[in-house]
């Protein structure tokens, strides 16, 4: 995020503080997408991802006024939006993973001529690396979609998790050896 | 498969994974490779696991859910202020009526004594559990390490 960047959304936050809800819309903006993608994380689900992302956007509004407008906005909403998963997770027990509604299907071209026996079998390891992820524990779900996923940089994540770039690195390794486990082999 | 790791060889291992190593750590790494094996085919088959996650790629959403979302963000805020207005309103109303009902049941005369006790006790009681909960958020407020976060 670039200075002027910076300014701007430091100002959309104040006036945000100050009850503007418009200045507010262009943070949820320029959020949304981000924060999407990582409620799809936690829920694995489409609907319940739009859902949770959005009420964490409302109750991020609510309590604005005791954010710390020098800060980063996308840490602090994170931090309510992935307590929010977890209680929906809790509460609701999700248990459906929809694939095909939440993951891009298409495939790149690896040979001049991809089988179709190739494109099933890639497909179906796609399927096996989701099931394996949300097999997980949500920790480690968590940072693995972060990471591997959505390709968010160390630096972020250490933010986004309150934990030193160490600890991110251990965790990470540690997820990916359970994902494996999870993968019986299949890779 | 399992190689236990010290913090050291986790670090490069991991920064293998992810194709962030300098130069000199990248010498110190093929190095540990030299030396144990072992850890040369974990970091490959964690590499394998890394690289089939990354193809992993969420569908693009079409831009309407996006065009929308923020409509919807903005009818939940202002349901939420709604009910906080309605809820604020009922109280208050709800309390001068309880009020009035209860003034008018204690001055009333035929009232039976037991009716007033019991009234009073009522209320009473009521006072002291609104205190308590009042204090205990109060405490909690004051020393919850966790108030920071939103549940």
């Amino acid at each position: 995020m670039d200075t002027q960047e910076r300014d701007s959304e430091t100002e959309w936050i104040r006036r945000s503080q100050r009850g503007d809800k418009e200045a507010f819309g262009f943070l949820v903006k320029k959020y949304m997408r981000q924060a999407y993608c990582a409620a799809v994380g936690f829920l694995g689900a489409h609907d319940e991802a739009l859902d949770a992302s959005q009420e964490a956007f409302v109750r991020a509004f609510l309590s604005i006024g005791r954010f710390d407008a020098t800060k980063k906005f996308y840490t602090w909403y994170y931090r309510i939006l992935r307590n929010h998963c977890l209680n929906v997770v809790r509460n609701k027990r999700i248990r459906t993973i929809s694939f095909s509604q939440i993951f891009d299907e298409s495939f790149e071209v690896i040979s001049s001529d991809p089988s179709s026996e190739e494109i099933l079998e890639r497909r179906e390891l796609r399927k096996a690396v989701w099931e394996g992820l949300w097999k997980l524990e949500v920790d480690d779900r968590e940072i693995l979609v972060a990471r591997d996923i959505l390709g968010t940089p160390y630096a972020t994540l250490a933010e986004l998790l309150e934990c030193p770039i160490g600890t991110v690195m251990s965790r990470l390794y540690h997820a990916r050896r359970r994902l494996r486990e999870n993968l019986e082999g299949k890779v | 498969m399992s190689v236990n790791l010290s913090e050291r060889e986790l670090f490069l291992v991991n920064k293998a994974i992810d194709s962030m190593l300098s130069q000199q750590e990248a010498e110190e790494l093929r190095q540990l490779f030299a030396e144990r094996p072992e850890v040369q085919r974990e970091y490959e088959s964690l590499k394998s696991v890394k690289e089939v996650t990354m193809e992993l790629k969420f569908k693009q959403l079409p831009e309407e859910t996006w065009d929308r979302y923020w409509a919807g963000v903005y009818s939940r805020l202002e349901r939420g202020i709604a009910w906080l207005l309605i809820s604020i309103g009922a109280a208050v109303v709800l309390a001068i009526v309880g009020y009035g009902a209860v003034m008018k049941l204690l001055e009333d005369t035929s009232t039976p004594l037991a009716v007033k006790l019991g009234v009073g006790a009522l209320l009473l009681g009521g006072a002291v559990l609104l205190v308590s909960v009042l204090r205990e958020k109060l405490i909690m407020g004051k020393t919850d390490k966790y108030k920071e976060v939103i549940r």
